[in-house]
């Protein structure tokens, strides 16, 4: 499969992982976080702690949206969808995610309308074929995915649809590795940067790390190739004393970002004054929130938000989890109280989050003692 | 209830609440058919009720996979499927003729497997109900001669043999729900694998230790409940798994796993390793059977797991299925 299977040709893997034993200092340990949950699924998906050096540590960051939501606007939510008149719309990445009274597909099983789609353009859809409902996006994502709620928005507005609006939970990047390394227990060493992110917001935006916190930072794809291919370029920076913006990625990210995106953004969004970020707290300037210019379409303006706040329980370590100070096996509630089924915390929630992940992937590797490798 | 996709709830609701109920203390691991001496005659029997939207897909309807699914669930038993009862419960309003096209598909199917339909029932829901139609069926057969499926007599160093491609039949329905802006060249594979399990057998039929069809849940559930049963750790290697590229480019698009994806016309054996290449070369000398391989082994480690493993060293562990498979987007 073409742009697939030559980013996992095995020989050209082990040749990357042998590049990073060569870069690597043997007396140095390495602690590089992957912002990107994306990046954090693939590194379990595809095994790759297994073939990176042990002195090479990566610390998982803040890059998973559905792990960082508080569960307060999922209750929110679900609450405007008890109305039997609306639709709940949502990515199916939303679906099995726990607010205080279920999640949306506990909600639906007991009779709510949640339905899974896989665009907002899928939402406005059911809105023209449901006219006597009102339908209601859910929509959650970094910059990623916010273009395409913006476009939706716009077209909204452009055709008159009156019996939609979106639940805007949308997130920006740069403030959550802002937190990151703000935190005074935080020592890293460089960061694989979000590669789908900034296909829209390309790679100017990371220049302060390069220059203030004086950390490489290499914008990755999410092969295993394209992984072990930054963590080459992050050493060779690191083993030079340099600190810079590179992208791995060029083949999909424009330097620039993609402008039209971007334009759509900022027609439709203005930045919250602060937010709340599930295991990091409230954050200043980190989500985007629709302008008034849009408010026909835009739940918390068109309906009383009830501002349900819902705190994770204290025995939960999600913000030490999150930060790299702790690994997921080492809070109290890993695979205990807190299963992929069952998530306690933000991280369990989502595959792409760090504890979901390391217990879907990994946990019951620890006790391997037979050889892994598979034959020729 | 998230119990209907065949993963780990679907367990749990068994092992729960109706094993111990329906068998008591003496329930035996779940098996795809029960086997049973009754005054002396042994006779295997199973069932299986078949809701699917829609109703007619590429490759198939649901009609054909009700007759496949019960004579496939009797076959990896390594029964010989005999007889079939149908029940239908139809939602009032249903076009004769779609009615009568899966009606078709049945005798159609049951012929192909060499099984009798034997008898049946129908009930008619009111209108909204059943989503048109749903269909459930009952298999009888007798067990083959020279063949014990027990997860138990599993060992550290069989192999683990799968029938063809994976993950066919599960990406043509979510394709065919329309839901998706995506399109295939796919087909289900629904089929009944009884020629191919009565090859295998009479090839390697005393090395064979345990069977099932990956159906819902897919291959990771089935080689779960597998390493659960025997207590033994089952690795795949990765680049010998069987997946079309229309399926493995579905999965990357959804972030799904092939070996979650559900088959309706493939099965696993467990296979002692001297007698794995007769029971491999079998399957590749029958129609339908070229692409059978041999995907992985039990190992003692990782115990209770299965554990996927690449060529260039990765290494992961691939649990059952939690629910049905969602879509990852954001």
């Amino acid at each position: 499969m073409k742009y697939v299977d030559e980013f996992r040709d095995p020989k050209l893997i082990t040749k990357g992982a042998e590049e990073i034993r060569r870069l690597a200092d043997p007396n140095r340990h390495y602690r590089l976080m992957e912002v990107c949950g994306g990046h954090t699924h693939a590194i379990y998906r595809f095994g790759l702690k297994d073939v990176l050096p042990s002195n090479i540590e990566l610390i998982h960051g803040p890059g998973c949206p559905v792990c960082v939501l508080p569960m307060g606007r999922i209750d929110d939510a679900l609450s405007l969808a008890m109305d039997p008149d609306v639709i709940f719309a949502a990515f199916g990445d939303m679906m099995r995610v726990p607010g205080t009274h279920g999640s949306p597909l506990e909600h639906k099983a007991r009779g709510m309308d949640v339905r899974i789609v896989y665009s907002p353009s899928d939402a406005i859809k059911l809105a023209k074929m449901n006219p006597q409902k009102h339908v209601m996006f859910f929509a959650i994502g970094f910059e990623t995915t916010a273009p395409s709620t913006a476009l939706t928005l716009q077209r909204a507005k452009a055709e008159g649809i009156h019996n939609f609006s979106v639940f805007c939970n949308h997130v920006t990047i740069i403030p959550a590795i802002r937190a990151i390394l703000d935190s005074p227990d935080m020592r890293l060493d460089g960061f694989i940067g979000p590669g789908h992110v900034s296909t829209v917001i390309g790679c100017r935006p990371y220049e302060w790390i390069a220059k203030n916190e004086h950390k490489p930072i290499v914008v990755c794809g999410f092969e295993p190739l394209d992984l072990l291919q930054s963590i080459v370029m992050i050493l060779a920076q690191l083993q030079k004393g340099e600190a810079k913006v590179e992208s791995q990625y060029k083949r999909v990210v424009p330097w620039e970002g993609n402008r039209a995106a971007l334009k759509a953004m900022a027609d439709t969004f203005q930045l919250r004054p602060y937010f709340e970020w599930r295991g990091l707290g409230f954050i200043s300037q980190s989500a985007l929130r629709i302008r008034d210019e849009y408010a026909e379409w835009d739940s918390e303006q068109r309906f009383h938000v009830p501002g349900i706040r819902v705190t994770d329980p204290k025995a939960a370590q999600c913000g030490e989890v999150l930060k790299g100070v702790l690994k997921p096996a080492q809070c109290k509630l890993f695979g205990k109280e807190c299963t992929p089924e069952n998530p306690v915390g933000a991280l369990m929630v989502s595959s792409e989050g760090s504890c979901a992940a390391y217990y879907n992937y990994e946990h019951r590797k620890a006790n391997l003692v037979t050889s892994l490798s598979s034959p020729a | 209830m998230a119990h209907g996709a065949g993963g780990k709830a679907s367990r749990r609701l068994v092992e729960g609440l109706f094993a111990p109920l329906f068998f008591g203390a003496s329930a035996e691991p779940l098996a795809d058919a029960a086997h049973l001496n009754i005054n002396g005659a042994r006779m295997a029997v199973t069932t299986d009720s078949f809701v699917v939207k829609p109703l007619v897909f590429p490759g198939g309807s649901i009609g054909e996979l009700a007759i496949n699914g019960t004579v496939n669930d009797l076959a990896v038993s390594g029964a010989r499927p005999e007889a079939i009862v149908v029940t239908f419960i139809l939602e009032s309003g249903l076009p004769t003729d779609i009615l009568q096209h899966e009606i078709q598909a049945m005798a159609d199917a049951a012929q192909y497997a060499g099984v009798r339909i034997a008898g049946g029932d129908t009930k008619v829901v009111e209108h909204g109900k059943a989503d048109s139609m749903y269909i459930t069926t009952t298999g009888l057969g007798t067990p083959l001669p020279g063949v014990e499926i027990n997860p138990q007599s599993v060992r550290p160093g069989d192999k683990v043999l799968l029938s063809g491609p994976i993950g066919d039949h599960g990406i043509t329905i979510l394709l065919a729900r329309g839901e998706l802006d995506m399109e295939g060249d796919l087909e289900s594979d629904t089929r009944s694998v009884c020629p191919l399990i009565e090859a295998v057998v009479a090839a390697a039929g005393t090395g064979i230790r345990w069977m099932r069809d990956p159906t819902r849940g897919g291959v990771a559930t089935s080689l779960n409940e597998l390493a659960r049963d025997c207590g033994l750790g089952v690795v795949l290697f990765e680049d010998h798994l069987p997946v079309h590229d229309a399926v493995r480019g579905a999965c990357e698009l959804l972030g799904l796993d092939p070996l979650h994806i559900a088959n309706e016309g493939q099965f696993l054996a467990i296979v002692a390793p001297d007698l794995a290449d007769a029971a491999l070369g079998s399957l590749h000398s029958m129609p339908g059977g070229a692409e059978a391989r041999i995907i992985g082994e039990v190992r003692e480690q990782p115990a209770c797991s299965v554990l996927v493993t690449t060529s260039y060293g990765g290494s992961r562990i691939v649990d059952m299925l939690v629910g049905d498979p969602l879509p990852r987007i954001c």
